[in-house]
């Protein structure tokens, strides 16, 4: 019995490996060289060679590019982080008159489609002098990823027994000690849950960070690979390693932190 | 109302303010904006900006381009999402049993979901070449051309969407088959159900709330979905795989009419709102 076990337990291994072969595929390529390129069979190159990394990392703008996603990813997710666990906080502790409505509201608002959206918010990022800025980024990422961080915040804050923050104000603290030294430390793995899904929205984002940039200086990762340049041929070899880099803060966060994050995506979307 | 309640009031204000703030300023106004824009004619290049009243919407209702993506829209919605369901179920149910190796099975189905989609498109753009792709090699060396040819350039989006999608579904299937005791499954077995009537009668039952929602979160996002045909194929070959979003994002910023790319986006708002009201008029009908 427990070696039938074992053997399913390895097919099931296997039919995932198989499942992830599309991105095992460019993980190869990225490490072909040129003349293997455009052929196939074999499926194997005759060596490996890691030119094309050399060449997106001096070459091409994906190094800034980056830098930019993670510098807008970063900070859309402290904001989002920051505003969502105050809002969460009076919405989970004080009696807010239309509190639930305003839930309600919320929720609705992860419904509205980003790409009806974004003709005014070009109009309006245009009118405050934001183009092709980090800024205007920041802005758009936050506000979209808003409306899930307040509801799992909220969410997470119930959960703890308020005793514990009635007992410290007993003690004569203040409402910001007691959200600082109480209820932080006891919602920090919602607020890793909530910031893991917000940094991951934000570094996958791409329809308004293809509309809102116009240079080097601020496009992100999404948009860089997909302006990508080939002159003559696609540079399919460079493609492949580009993308392998801008898939690297996705792969480590569902490798390493892979538990938060679906505690995050299960609360959001089974929570009634 | 007593001094501390009032006290108590303000502070939630306060804690609530800068959100608030921040999604009144850069998501409800916008939200609101775009249905005034989508009155006007509005041709920046060109200083038009005019009031337009319903011209927009009455061109679109005999348009056949705007026809012909809202019949793509519709059938990659259906499409996707039913293939996601069916295989992100079957994905679940082959997780339930794993004990060894479950952190890197788990690992290895949320790689896909995971990935920038732009990343997706560009995986499979290369996975579809016509003469070097896995995809025709693995079919026995044909020649197909994938996302040029009119006949298979939609079949092969809905491929790359369900790809990345159907771990979303496998995950909320498999955490809920987590939750159901074994016991109930002993019984069955006691009671001589075999495998097919266990899952009729017992598995797909319970897992039918978390399906429901997975319809509901999935269609919302095939709806909107823009990123992955924008990048995989433009919307080419001729307007076969061109969806509502990616329409109304070429009349907006290629075309440069603000106008009628708002109208555009706010037909993709208005099938959204229809599918969330259909689903919850449903769940009353039946809570009833």
């Amino acid at each position: 019995m427990r070696r039938k076990r074992h053997g399913v337990d390895a097919l099931v291994l296997l039919l995932l490996c198989a499942f992830a072969v599309p991105f095992f595929w460019q993980i190869l390529t990225s490490f072909k060289p040129d003349a293997d390129l455009l052929r196939l069979p074999p499926v194997l190159p005759s060596r490996l060679t890691g030119v094309h990394y050399m060449a997106v990392w001096q070459r091409s703008v994906i190094p800034r590019a980056l830098v930019n996603s993670l510098g807008v990813a970063g900070i859309t997710t402290l904001l989002a982080v920051a505003l969502g666990l105050s809002a969460g906080y009076a919405l989970a502790r004080f009696r807010v008159p239309g509190a639930g409505a305003l839930l309600l509201a919320v929720v609705a608002g992860t419904a509205f489609p980003q790409i009806a959206i974004v003709s005014p918010l070009y109009l309006l990022i245009r009118f405050l002098g934001l183009r092709d800025t980090w800024t205007a980024l920041i802005l758009a990422d936050t506000s979209f990823a808003l409306p899930l961080v307040i509801w799992l915040l909220t969410g997470f804050i119930r959960e703890i027994p308020i005793e514990l923050e009635e007992a410290a104000a007993l003690d004569g603290a203040g409402r910001l000690r007691t959200l600082r030294w109480i209820t932080v430390p006891l919602v920090a793995p919602g607020l890793l849950s909530a910031g893991l899904l917000t940094f991951l929205a934000s570094w996958n984002e791409f329809l308004f960070a293809y509309t809102f940039t116009a240079s080097e200086s601020s496009r992100t990762v999404p948009v860089a690979l997909a302006l990508f340049p080939g002159v003559f041929e696609v540079p399919w070899g460079d493609i492949a390693a580009a993308s392998i880099l801008a898939s690297v803060p996705p792969v480590l966060i569902v490798a390493g932190l892979g538990r938060f994050m679906v505690r995050g995506l299960l609360a959001g979307a089974l929570r009634e | 109302m007593t001094g501390a309640r009032r006290a108590d009031r303000r502070a939630a204000l306060l804690f609530l303010a800068p959100a608030l703030a921040m999604l009144a300023v850069v998501s409800v106004y916008p939200a609101v904006w775009v249905f005034w824009l989508s009155l006007q004619y509005r041709i920046p290049i060109f200083d038009v900006a005019r009031f337009a009243g319903l011209d927009h919407y009455l061109f679109l209702a005999t348009d056949p381009r705007f026809l012909n993506a809202a019949r793509v829209t519709l059938t990659f919605t259906a499409i996707s999402v039913a293939l996601e369901l069916a295989l992100g179920l079957m994905a679940a149910l082959l997780l339930r049993g794993q004990t060894a190796g479950r952190q890197v099975a788990l690992s290895l189905l949320l790689v896909p979901w995971a990935l920038p989609s732009v990343v997706t498109a560009k995986l499979f753009e290369w996975l579809y070449h016509p003469s070097a792709g896995l995809v025709n090699f693995l079919l026995g060396g044909q020649s197909h051309n994938w996302l040029g040819d009119p006949r298979l350039a939609l079949p092969a989006v809905i491929l790359a969407d369900v790809w990345r999608t159907l771990p979303f579904v496998a995950l909320l299937c498999y955490a809920r088959l987590l939750g159901i005791s074994p016991e109930i499954y002993e019984a069955a077995q006691v009671d001589g159900a075999g495998p097919l009537g266990t899952f009729r009668r017992i598995t797909l039952p319970l897992l039918r709330p978390v399906l429901l929602i997975a319809l509901l979160f999935r269609t919302l996002d095939a709806l909107r979905a823009f990123d992955l045909m924008f990048v995989l194929t433009g919307g080419g070959p001729a307007n076969t795989t061109e969806t509502l979003t990616v329409y109304a994002y070429r009349s907006l910023f290629q075309t440069l009419q603000l106008g009628l790319g708002s109208a555009i986006g706010i037909t993709v708002f208005v099938l959204v709102m229809l599918v969330a009201w259909g689903y919850l008029a449903a769940l009353r009908r039946e809570a009833r």
